[in-house]
């Protein structure tokens, strides 16, 4: 009694859902390339919640409250781990419209991914494109940060030697007219060599060389 | 003798010319300035097309007979007379003075357009400092649901370089604006050039401690990772084979001789400016030797890293493209992730071709070979920044490899950018072409700042067009004119037996007859016959150039177009004009003589006062 029934669901289910039906989207997910050692293995569970993060995307969209996991139909999974998927409406006879169900998909894609802990490449709706996520774009760019703190570094060594310069040679200046009237006084200053002022010969009449001096110390009395 | 020309006699006294702290300072300023970014993406260029370890044979002979004795010259004639290119030729021969103004106008424009490939090496650097970097990813598209069209069809490396770096124009009469990124970075490159030459050797001579040390720890740390990472040994053993039979080809022996040629940077007159600082008895014989050999070395040091990255590279795209064919195999067919290893990646193809030949042909399989990938050579900007920066990107710690790579090829060419400078500042100040009130200061600032007003044209959008004419014509023929007229100069005018006694008063002996020899025959010779050969290649070469064209039918493939009729008159401007200087000056030179015969003759036929007696 039951057979019959069961047939004629099967047939209906193959006529809905066959590769390349109207409104059916292929899945491709590559858990291993994703997951590497912790890879699940993709059973009937996995795709029970499959139908179900599907049935989900569909219940948000307005009209479509009433989806159950039931008329989310799959076939020809492959050992890829690929399949086909389709939609159907409460009666069970027709298909929803590919762009209802690719924007619901796309509205929920996030959380799709989530539940399989994969991403946007690993798992793949072919045909419905993603949307990409906005690249992290900081109000200022980098570059002009670390560009401002070189630059700044840069203009003060710079400002720094230029100075230096300039009290290097302000300093020069001021030295070279110190040195004339060292000149001017040298001719009254009295050299001294050996503590023992040296006197020009022409300046003073007669004096005793004091270098002489010692020579009657060193002398024996007799 | 020495007096009637204007040679001051050789004297050991103390004069006020500036001078290097110590003879470290001296060395490492000349292998700095030799030591440039050719070193890093010219020679392993040459090397890999001209049959691997075979061209170091005409390399070392050119070295040899060319680059080793024209050194030689150029240091012992700016330590004999030091002054600068323009006072030292003026010194040996009024005539010849044109070559020190022509050896000062090369030096002038090099500067320019050298200091703007530092300007996009510090582009680079710049934005190396962001994880992931910024050339890994392409910008999205308006809605984004794909990636900008350019970049996809480009490659994101690629596209970084010539979109938003450059922003390129498709023509190089179109030359768009200003981009403002590269005029900041413009200005920063100057004001750090600025910097460096403010006091001219003084400030040089601190800096460079840094700056000509720093490549070489650089290039160490890529050399170990390099030599570490997956692929090196294939790169390095492919790249190194001798291939004998390519010595046949004549162009191999011209592009070694010009190698060594610019690679020492000769007859810019930066070599000269750096010995005139050096005291007057220094052995100048042994320094050429020295800093001629370190140049080599360093060539081929940064060759060993620069191949074992590349071999990396080339491992990683062969293994990138099988992965990319085995999964449109996996996929077409729906076979179990990774089921197919890449070792069976063929047996599984042929297997697949004999039994749905029709599924497979749908398919956008492409050949991988590994020796395709190696093949794949670049020389010049195309190499450090779009192969090498995709080779950061494979590896781990990208920003870091970047920073440091681009922190290398900047103090390369900062060095480089001082001889440059040098060549520039020193004829200035020895012909005291401002007051003696101004300071030193004033004065390289103001050199700073014409070079800077007169590189902006290169921040514009066709810059990188304008770069490549300014370097394939501006220097290399009038270079090798100055150095023949160099070696011809002083071994047949100023004389060979008295440039002898200068050195052997410097060094303390005469130079041997192998340096004799080479100087009277040999490198006149050679010159010649380079310069010959550069010439008709010159007149061979269409002069064409490679656009990057987005609406080009074979993007991303440049499209060869030919210059226009103004641009190749400045083309042939620019190799000719430095050069004119010499027939020019020495034109004047003998105007100015007759002039003065002239003037006695008339003095001598006027009747003389007769003296009242």
């Amino acid at each position: 009694m039951l057979w019959p029934l069961f047939f004629l669901v099967t047939a209906i289910h193959a006529e809905l859902c066959h590769p390349d039906a109207e409104n059916a989207f292929k899945v491709r997910l590559s858990i291993r390339t994703a997951l590497g050692d912790k890879a699940y293995v993709w059973d009937t569970n996995e795709e029970y919640l499959f139908r179900a993060m599907v049935a989900f995307s569909m219940r948000k969209v307005p009209s479509r409250e009433a989806t159950e996991i039931s008329h989310v139909l799959l076939c020809n999974v492959t050992q890829r781990v690929s399949f086909w998927f389709v939609v159907t409406d409460p009666s069970r006879n027709h298909t929803l419209p590919a762009v209802e169900v690719q924007s619901a998909i796309r509205m929920n894609r996030n959380r799709i991914n989530n539940a399989f802990f994969l991403n946007d490449r690993t798992l793949e709706f072919l045909r419905i494109p993603s949307t990409l996520a906005p690249p992290m774009d900081p109000s200022v760019p980098i570059w002009i940060i670390v560009f401002g703190v070189i630059f700044c570094i840069v203009i003060v060594a710079t400002a720094l030697l230029v100075l230096s310069g300039i009290r290097h040679r302000r300093r020069n200046n001021k030295g070279l007219p110190g040195l004339d009237d060292a000149e001017d006084k040298c001719e009254n200053t009295i050299t001294v060599e050996n503590g023992i002022p040296c006197d020009p010969l022409d300046t003073k009449g007669g004096h005793i060389n004091d270098g002489f001096l010692t020579e009657d110390e060193r002398l024996t009395p007799l | 003798m020495a007096q009637a020309s204007g040679l001051d006699p050789l004297v050991d006294g103390e004069d006020e010319r500036p001078k290097w702290d110590n003879k470290l300072q001296y060395l490492l300023s000349c292998i700095g300035f030799a030591v440039g970014l050719g070193n890093i993406w010219r020679f392993p260029y040459l090397c890999q097309t001209y049959g691997g370890g075979a061209f170091l044979i005409p390399y070392l002979i050119a070295l040899v007979f060319e680059g080793i004795p024209l050194f030689y010259i150029e240091l012992a004639i700016g330590q004999r007379l030091r002054k600068g290119s323009i006072g030292v030729w003026t010194s040996i021969s009024p005539y010849l003075g044109g070559v020190g103004l022509g050896c000062f106008s090369v030096s002038f424009i090099v500067c320019l357009y050298y200091n703007t490939v530092l300007v996009w090496v510090l582009w680079f650097l710049l934005n190396s400092f962001q994880d992931p970097l910024p050339w890994s990813t392409c910008p999205l598209n308006l809605n984004r649901t794909g990636f900008v069209q350019e970049c996809q069809g480009s490659g994101t490396v690629s596209y970084f370089w010539y979109r938003q770096t450059l922003n390129i124009t498709a023509d190089i009469s179109n030359s768009g604006t200003i981009q403002w990124q590269l005029f900041l970075c413009l200005v920063a490159c100057w004001t750090v050039v600025y910097l460096c030459v403010i006091r001219g050797i003084e400030s040089t001579g601190k800096v460079i401690y840094f700056t000509a040390l720093f490549p070489y720890l650089v290039l160490t740390i890529f050399l170990i990772r390099g030599l570490t990472l997956p692929g090196a040994t294939e790169g390095l053993t492919y790249l190194f084979t001798p291939k004998m039979q390519i010595l046949q080809n004549p162009r191999v022996w011209l592009d070694a001789a010009t190698q060594i040629f610019f690679s020492l940077s000769l007859a810019f007159g930066g070599h000269i400016a750096f010995a005139s600082y050096n005291p007057p008895r220094n052995n100048c014989e042994k320094d050429a030797v020295t800093i001629a050999l370190v140049n080599s070395m360093t060539s081929l040091y940064a060759s060993i890293t620069i191949f074992s990255i590349m071999g990396f590279k080339a491992t990683n795209d062969y293994g990138r493209c099988l992965d990319r064919n085995i999964l449109s195999l996996i996929n077409e067919f729906d076979f179990p992730e990774q089921s197919i290893p890449r070792d069976e990646y063929p047996t599984v193809l042929m297997h697949l071709n004999a039994t749905q030949p029709e599924r497979v042909a749908r398919l956008p399989l492409k050949t991988c070979h590994l020796d395709d990938f190696l093949d794949k050579s670049a020389s010049g900007p195309g190499l450090a920044f779009i192969v090498f920066t995709e080779a950061v990107l494979h590896m781990p710690g990208a920003p870091a490899w970047s920073v440091l790579f681009f922190g290398m090829l900047f103090t390369l060419g900062l060095s480089s950018m001082f001889g440059n400078m040098e060549g520039v500042i020193t004829p200035l100040l020895d012909m005291g072409v401002l007051p003696r009130g101004i300071p030193k200061e004033a004065m390289t600032g103001l050199v700073c700042l014409v070079c800077f007003l007169s590189a902006m044209c290169f921040t514009l959008q066709s810059g990188s067009y304008w770069l490549e004419i300014f370097d394939n014509f501006a220097a290399s023929l009038n270079l090798i004119i100055f150095a023949f007229l160099e070696v011809v100069g002083v071994i047949y005018v100023y004389g060979m037996k008295r440039f002898c006694d200068d050195i052997e008063w410097m060094i303390g002996r005469r130079p041997a007859l192998y340096w004799r020899v080479i100087w009277r025959v040999v490198s006149p010779m050679l010159l010649f016959s380079i310069l010959l050969s550069y010439v008709i290649l010159l007149a061979q070469q269409p002069p064409s150039y490679e656009a990057w064209n987005p609406q080009y039918e074979q993007f991303p493939s440049r499209e060869e177009k030919l210059y226009p009729g103004w641009v190749q008159v400045i083309c042939v401007l620019l190799s000719f004009l430095p050069s004119l200087w010499v027939p020019g000056v020495a034109l004047v030179q003998l105007l100015s003589q007759y002039r003065q015969r002239w003037k006695d003759t008339q003095l001598e036929r006027s009747p003389k006062p007769e003296g009242r007696c």
